[in-house]
């Protein structure tokens, strides 16, 4: 029987090595690596990873103890029911901007939600300047009714105050 | 004509990476392969084109087809381009791409927005196009198969955002 994906989660303060050092210890025992995504978030690098072969939770969890304390990372494993070659291709881009404030996401997603848009990647971030923030909000998501619900949602978000742009994506196969 | 699609050869087999060789002979095996080209990429998963080494045949010709594409695009119709060449360029837009030889994964990969083409029809007679968008788009992948190319080896960040298409 194939062995489950663990999805392991580090979390810690963003130095050089993180990366590198986890991986080796995990291909060290011989472990799969699935799908991960990384990035820095505030000044925290974060990892979310795909793993399996490496044993149970509580053994991968014992194999990262050293690095996890070098590093001074949190470190998070659960056994997770995935499985690979299941990507999807997002068909819609909505792009936000505005003037920090507290909702946007809640708001924005809410809206998209209701015109039918599944998201599948959603990436945010605060710029400007620590007493005039800006956020500005990236998603790639499926619509189940098509482009044109997007639009008028996107209308109305522009009524509150946000800049909003849809660009509907095509995939180019050949 | 047989029934069987032709096998698509799936990455990394070397072939992929490989320079193709211009064809030379404009003779009836030469329309029956294009036709069965055409037919194979009609099994696949909405192709919109299909370039002849992905089946093994290491020569210069591909097939373009934005009439398949999801949504209507300006098109100059189902084509077969023989010893296609790039002329001119113009500008540039960032889309999403895949391909029947990298099956289950699509990336950014930035292409110029129109272009002019030079190739030769299943007859051998010169015909050129101006494209633009999504029709270009095709075309530059499937000319990058003839010179050995994948859009992996094309792949932007999954954040770049110049104007989507």
């Amino acid at each position: 029987m194939t062995k489950p994906w663990l999805l392991l989660t580090l979390v810690g303060a963003d130095r050089p090595g993180i990366v590198a050092q986890v991986t080796r210890v995990l291909f060290g025992v011989g472990a799969e690596l699935g799908e991960t995504a990384m990035m820095r978030l505030g000044n925290q690098f974060a990892i979310m990873m795909m793993v399996r072969g490496a044993g149970t939770t509580d053994e991968v969890a014992g194999l990262l103890e050293s690095t996890r304390a070098d590093f001074g990372l949190k470190l998070h494993v659960d056994e997770i029911d995935a499985a690979l070659h299941q990507h999807r291709e997002p068909d819609v881009s909505v792009i936000v901007h505005s003037a920090d404030r507290s909702g946007i996401v809640a708001d924005v997603t809410a809206a998209l939600l209701e015109a039918g848009m599944n998201i599948l990647d959603l990436r945010s971030d605060v710029g400007g300047s620590a007493d005039k923030p800006i956020y500005i909000m990236q998603i790639d998501g499926e619509t189940t009714d098509g482009i044109e619900p997007i639009e008028q949602c996107v209308a109305q978000l522009a009524d509150q105050g946000l800049t909003v742009r849809v660009t509907p994506l095509q995939t180019m196969r050949g | 004509m047989s029934v069987e699609p032709l096998p698509i050869l799936t990455y990394p087999d070397e072939r992929l990476k490989t320079e193709c060789e211009p064809v030379e002979q404009f003779d009836p095996e030469l329309r029956e392969f294009a036709e069965h080209l055409q037919y194979t990429a009609d099994q696949g998963p909405s192709a919109v084109g299909i370039a002849a080494p992905q089946v093994g045949r290491m020569q210069r010709l591909c097939l373009v087809d934005a009439t398949r594409a999801k949504r209507p695009v300006d098109n100059h119709g189902p084509l077969v381009l023989i010893n296609p060449a790039i002329t001119n360029w113009k500008g540039f837009a960032v889309g999403r791409e895949g391909c029947l030889s990298i099956p289950d994964y699509t990336g950014k990969v930035i292409r110029a927005e129109t272009i002019e083409l030079t190739a030769q029809d299943v007859e051998g007679r010169t015909v050129t196009f101006k494209m633009k968008g999504f029709e270009a788009r095709i075309a530059q992948h499937e000319i990058d198969h003839l010179d050995g190319i994948l859009f992996l080896d094309r792949l932007v960040s999954r954040h770049a955002d110049l104007r989507e298409r």
